[in-house]
């Protein structure tokens, strides 16, 4: 499910790594590999409803697997397809229930109105979250789920509610697509962080330029939707 | 509305808009306004019928080589040779071409339409045939999602009457083509020592790491791709081995040129193979697809980019060694407003050189750049500004500029002031 530029996350967490003096290790797992032992930081992407359907089952048998980690503070970011997917289910038009693995509290609706262009939110958490989003399923937060930041231009999770994403221990789901790490870096080395604090109990962040990040935020505000 | 009376309210509107040196869009909004039956009444003329060219990548310059195949066997080909590719586009060029009687002086019509405008034209005239080229991540933010455009693809195969040209490399067009009853399907392909130069968006990220995949089973192809390098390719038409120089650029080009034989050899079944070899091996790139100025003595190519595969394919395609880089991106609605797509495509051939980036999203290029540890001689959002100061900056040295489709309208006309270039009417 990388069909979306979402590998722009990938390439991200990988080099900030290696530029605060890191050497990851990237494990891509595909439908049927057998999972890495306790992994640092799991991240996934959108894809087609087809692709979707593809990775279904295989993602329900390693569910628990997964929802172990979430509980013990894995930090994860889930984008769009996997976001719906790691709620309760996602119910397409035609009503069919695509069971989730619910680890985000939330469930969503395929409807016939895609969400789409770009996105400006923001949290007490990261600031500034900045983004394009593309998609026709709408998510509803359940009672014990917080939203990842509250929409300020766009739709987010669905088309009334004003919020967007998902946030659950250090998991975060999200609709966001740009990729979404490379303009958000606060969102980037969160994960970052809680992944090395996690594993080596401390974490000194060095100096990145994020120079062109900046610029290229400042320059997406003000594009049409 | 009487047709004369539209045919000349719209020639006028033509000669109006052209004046104001205007785009090709506005006199064929017209006409398809007042008459909408217009361009099915003057394509229905055709006695050869109408060619319909669609997906992703390669319309144009596809197009382009159908086109002068045709010619050489003696056909008047008629065109929308502007790459406006909406109905309305094609409505402007017919204005353009027909007599005041609403006769249209060609034999056949050569369209190349998008995937969604296909859809659309189809329903009110159906192809004789078509040609589907290849269904890749494109303007996600327009179709959705891939599927959604080869359901778009499939539509134009269900409504072509006679035959449909299809490329089986594609997983999802070989799908469409098995699909296919009461007409002909014809196949163009690659052979299988070329299948790892072109991935699939699928493949993409796993390409580099994948170990050779094993082929699947695909049906036999009328012309297949065999090999090729700077000067030419190898082609097997009809089982036989051919070799012809060519003057295309870029790897998808000289793919696409085995889409043309194959659409021409459907339509033209007696046309000998070495004559629409001959006629091949004189097509240049269309404009901005690998298309070469001069500047000061030295070439400037302009290389469209869209999406990922085609900058990627552009990228691999052209050695960036003694040559000046620039790339520009806008994203404006013709170019797609999300950037994602930057992010599926891998810039580290560029890290040898030092890459001059514009275009109103100059930043973002930048940023993908930065994690690709590419340099970056400047970042300038201003296309103009850019432009001059890039040139200025390399006096001495070729160079070729990568740019998103708004980007290089405007670069084409900042260029046509300091020297020619070739006006596309």
């Amino acid at each position: 499910m990388n069909i979306y530029g979402d590998h722009g996350n990938l390439q991200v967490i990988v080099r900030r790594l290696e530029w605060y003096g890191y050497t990851p290790k990237v494990v891509s797992y595909n439908v049927g590999d057998k999972l890495p032992k306790n992994p640092d930081i799991i991240i996934g992407g959108g894809g087609q409803d087809s692709g979707q359907l593809k990775i279904h089952a295989d993602l329900l048998k390693i569910g628990p697997t997964l929802k172990q980690w979430a509980n013990d503070g894995t930090p994860m970011l889930m984008v769009c397809g996997l976001y719906q997917l790691f709620g309760h289910f996602f119910r397409t038009l035609n009503n069919v229930m695509i069971e989730g693995i619910g680890i985000l509290d939330v469930e969503t609706y395929g409807t016939n109105e895609r969400l789409i262009g770009n996105i400006i939110t923001t949290s007490d958490k990261f600031g500034d979250i900045i983004g394009y989003e593309n998609h026709s399923g709408q998510t509803y937060l359940g009672d014990s789920a917080h939203p990842f930041a509250t929409v300020v231009r766009g739709a987010g999770n669905n088309a009334k509610d004003g919020h967007e994403g998902a946030l659950y221990k250090n998991v975060i789901g999200t609709y966001l697509h740009g990729s979404i790490l490379p303009k958000n870096p606060a969102v980037a080395d969160f994960l970052i962080k809680t992944a090395v604090k996690r594993k080596y109990g401390s974490f000194s962040k060095d100096l990145i330029d994020d120079m062109f990040a900046t610029m290229a935020r400042e320059v997406a505000r003000d594009r049409p939707r | 509305m009487p047709q004369s009376l539209t045919i000349i309210l719209g020639k006028a509107v033509r000669y109006a808009a052209r004046l104001r040196g205007g785009g090709s869009a506005l006199p064929g909004l017209f006409v398809e306004r007042i008459s909408p039956s217009f361009v099915p009444d003057t394509l229905a003329q055709l006695p050869n019928g109408i060619v319909v060219i669609s997906g992703t990548n390669g319309k144009t310059t596809t197009t382009k080589m159908v086109v002068a195949l045709l010619e050489s066997q003696g056909l008047k080909v008629f065109t929308n040779r502007t790459g406006s590719n909406f109905v309305r586009g094609v409505a402007a060029a017919l204005l353009g071409e027909i007599d005041m009687k609403g006769k249209l002086d060609a034999d056949i019509a050569v369209l190349e339409l998008d995937e969604a405008h296909a859809v659309k034209f189809v329903e009110v005239v159906p192809p004789r045939y078509s040609l589907l080229l290849n269904v890749m991540r494109d303007q996600l933010d327009r179709f959705g999602e891939i599927d959604t455009t080869a359901r778009m693809l499939d539509q134009i195969a269900v409504a072509t009457t006679d035959t449909v040209v299809v490329n089986r490399e594609d997983e999802r067009l070989r799908t469409v083509g098995s699909l296919i009853t009461g007409k002909t399907v014809r196949y163009f392909g690659l052979h299988d020592t070329l299948l790892s130069q072109f991935p699939t968006d699928d493949e993409m990220h796993e390409a580099a790491s994948a170990t050779k995949k094993k082929p699947a089973q695909r049906p036999d192809a009328d012309v297949v791709l065999k090999n090729f390098n700077e000067q030419g390719a190898a082609f097997t038409i009809n089982g036989k081995d051919f070799v012809t120089p060519l003057k295309l650029k870029g790897v998808y080009n000289i793919y696409n040129s085995a889409a043309a034989l194959a659409l021409v050899r459907t339509i033209v079944p007696k046309a000998s193979i070495n004559s629409l070899l001959g006629a091949l091996s004189t097509v240049t790139p269309a404009f901005g697809r690998g298309e070469t100025l001069t500047v000061a003595g030295h070439p400037l190519e302009l290389v469209l980019v869209k999406n990922p595969a085609g900058f990627r394919l552009g990228l691999e395609s052209y050695d960036s060694e003694g040559y000046a880089t620039m790339i520009a991106i806008n994203d404006n609605y013709a170019d797609g407003r999300d950037m994602s797509w930057l992010w599926d495509v891998d810039f580290t051939s560029l890290s040898k050189d030092s890459v001059y980036v514009t275009g109103v999203r100059a930043y973002d290029m930048a940023l993908r750049l930065q994690y690709d540890e590419v340099s970056m001689e400047k970042v300038n959002t201003e296309l103009a500004k850019a432009l001059a100061e890039f040139i200025e900056l390399h006096p001495d040295t070729p160079k070729r500029i990568y740019c998103t489709y708004t980007a290089m309208l405007t670069l084409r006309k900042e260029l046509s002031k300091i020297t020619r270039v070739e006006v596309v009417s």
